[in-house]
């Protein structure tokens, strides 16, 4: 092996070995650690400088107490449901608004479509702040949406939607929404029309061509929208503090609150470990489909 | 068969309503005059005036600014690096750790990412601010770039780097000047995409700052928590009409080279 070869593989690997990898194990280490009043709050430290004696002593003194801890007191194990089921309904919900989108767009008159297609993609590119607190004056108490219900005579009194798990809800299907489109949309595009106009001359309705041949043909698409979706949603923190009330619990919010609010590194690290065992699950299903998808395309 | 029926034209208009109405609505109160956010009082610019007086905000853009191009060139070099070790590496040891190294950061938590070099750059003693940002955004930045650099170098004809090295270029003249401009249009929407995530980034900037630096988000959020206020409404336009015009130049760009392209295939053929 050359040495140019050799650096060329060594300085992007290198990198991430140091800023990505080593993090991690650092997180995983402090999450067996105790909580300490000290700088940094955590005991113990691993002190290279006593040699095999140091590691020895360190390794000795972890345990698993943050974990279960995490497990006896409820607001964790609420936490976590609690993010799976938001995450979960946003993800259908958004689903349910995506897929028509994708589908019009799909259909559109095809020098609309790079149109549409811009359309969906500057939502993409704006600030996520900017678009989360876009939501905050419409859905507050005097906020348009209730001017509006108002309006058209549905509600006499102005709802409290800002600040609760509602708010919360329409946040991530409002900023969400362009992961869920844009896949659909890729896999609709591709779709043979003369397979469906084959299944009206064969009898089928157009409802029962839809269901038949359009789903099951762009189920890729959809599967990797709801990934998209769901696998950040999981961990969100933004749109929780900013549009979610007090008791609103999601696990990115606690583990930011456990950090800089309780100064409990331990706890938080512990809290990390969970959430990134739980995402292992959606993140290996979505690649692969991600690999079925390339494999079907080769 | 592509006709727009009711049904489509319906959920296109209700689709891109949803959208577009909060930032319409943000981008229409950045221009009134009265304090209130939720009452218009006339139209008037005092608010970007006002803006644009705010020191705390001006710092905070400029550091940001500095951040998103220190961090998105170190990313572009870093991420076309990676995205060659992995089309064109071949094996090597480890390989499977460093395609995983370069897929994971795309899927994880930002407050996991955040959270994890915030207490490497504690352990080893290093003082946060600008550069402990720079750091992290040019990290998960970079795998962001491979993906995309490497979707396009995965679809390029191997056989012109191939002929290059056969007529006496060095394995570095043949990236230069064969490789390198064809993945450059890859390599440069690497770069903005790497900016933007950069310049949008509030959680992870937020975990690695400390005090002495504050991004523009990070001023944003702790602003936001206070409430709605005329003044973010006046910033987020700007931004807003920013990213629109660059999406729009973006795509008018694209699509005019397209259509060159067209062009000189069709005279080609003529011509041949």
């Amino acid at each position: 092996m050359n040495w140019r070869r050799f650096s060329l593989i060594a300085v992007p690997y290198f990198w991430l070995l140091a800023l990505f990898l080593v993090p991690f194990l650092i997180v995983f280490k402090i999450s067996l650690s105790d909580i300490a009043l000290s700088i940094p709050p955590y005991t113990p430290t691993l002190e290279l400088s006593e040699g095999w004696a140091g590691i020895k002593d360190f390794l000795s003194r972890l345990d698993f107490e943050n974990f279960e801890f995490l497990a006896t007191d409820d607001l964790y194990w609420k936490s976590y449901l609690s993010s799976l089921q938001i995450a979960f309904i946003s993800t259908f919900i958004c689903l349910l608004i995506g897929f028509p989108i994708a589908y019009g767009m799909a259909n559109a008159p095809k020098e609309w479509q790079p149109t549409l297609m811009l359309l969906v993609i500057l939502p993409f590119w704006t600030s996520f702040l900017i678009r989360v607190y876009s939501l905050i004056g419409i859905l507050s108490q005097e906020g348009m949406l209730n001017q509006f219900l108002i309006w058209i005579g549905l509600i006499n009194d102005p709802l409290t939607i800002l600040n609760t798990n509602v708010a919360v809800y329409i946040g991530i299907v409002y900023t969400y929404c362009p992961f869920m489109i844009l896949p659909i949309y890729a896999t609709l595009i591709k779709l043979d029309g003369s397979l469906l106009e084959a299944a009206e001359d064969l009898g089928c309705s157009r409802t029962e061509a839809f269901w038949r041949i359009t789903i099951p043909l762009s189920k890729a698409g959809i599967i990797a929208g709801c990934f998209l979706v769901f696998i950040p949603a999981l961990g969100e923190f933004v749109i929780p503090s900013l549009l979610g009330g007090s008791d609103t619990l999601m696990i990115g919010k606690v583990l930011y609150e456990e950090f800089f609010a309780n100064r409990d590194w331990p706890v938080a690290g512990a809290v990390a470990v969970i959430l990134l065992l739980i995402l292992i699950i959606p993140i290996v299903l979505y690649q692969r489909n991600e690999q079925k998808v390339m494999e079907a395309e080769t | 068969m592509r006709r727009l029926t009711w049904f489509n034209a319906t959920s296109l208009t209700l689709g891109f309503a949803f959208l577009y109405i909060p930032m319409i609505v943000v981008i229409v109160y950045s221009f009134n005059e009265s304090k209130l956010v939720t009452v218009w009082g006339g139209f008037s610019t005092k608010w970007y005036g006002e803006l644009l007086q705010n020191e705390a905000f001006l710092d905070a853009a400029w550091v940001t600014f500095k951040v998103g191009l220190a961090s998105s060139l170190i990313a572009t070099v870093l991420g076309t690096m990676g995205a060659y070790v992995l089309v064109r590496g071949g094996r090597f040891y480890g390989r499977t750790l460093f395609s995983g190294m370069i897929y994971a950061p795309l899927v994880m938590p930002e407050v996991i990412t955040g959270l994890s070099l915030l207490l490497l750059f504690i352990s080893i003693g290093l003082d946060r601010g600008l550069f402990t940002i720079v750091l992290a955004h040019a990290t998960f930045s970079m795998c962001y770039v491979s993906v995309v650099v490497s979707s396009r170098l995965v679809s390029f004809d191997r056989s012109v780097e191939e002929a290059a090295l056969d007529l006496g270029c060095t394995p570095f003249e043949a990236f230069r000047l064969v490789t390198l401009p064809i993945i450059a249009p890859a390599v440069i929407s690497g770069w903005l995409l790497a900016l933007t995530l950069s310049l949008d980034d509030l959680v992870i900037a937020s975990f690695v700052a400390g005090p002495s630096a504050t991004t523009l988000p990070i001023k944003v959020f702790s602003s936001i928590r206070l409430g709605v206020s005329p003044e973010i409404n006046a910033l987020s336009t700007i931004l807003i009409g920013i990213v629109a015009i660059g999406t729009i130049a973006a795509s008018l760009t694209t699509k005019r080279a397209v259509m060159r392209k067209q062009r000189e295939e069709q005279m080609a053929e003529q011509g041949g």
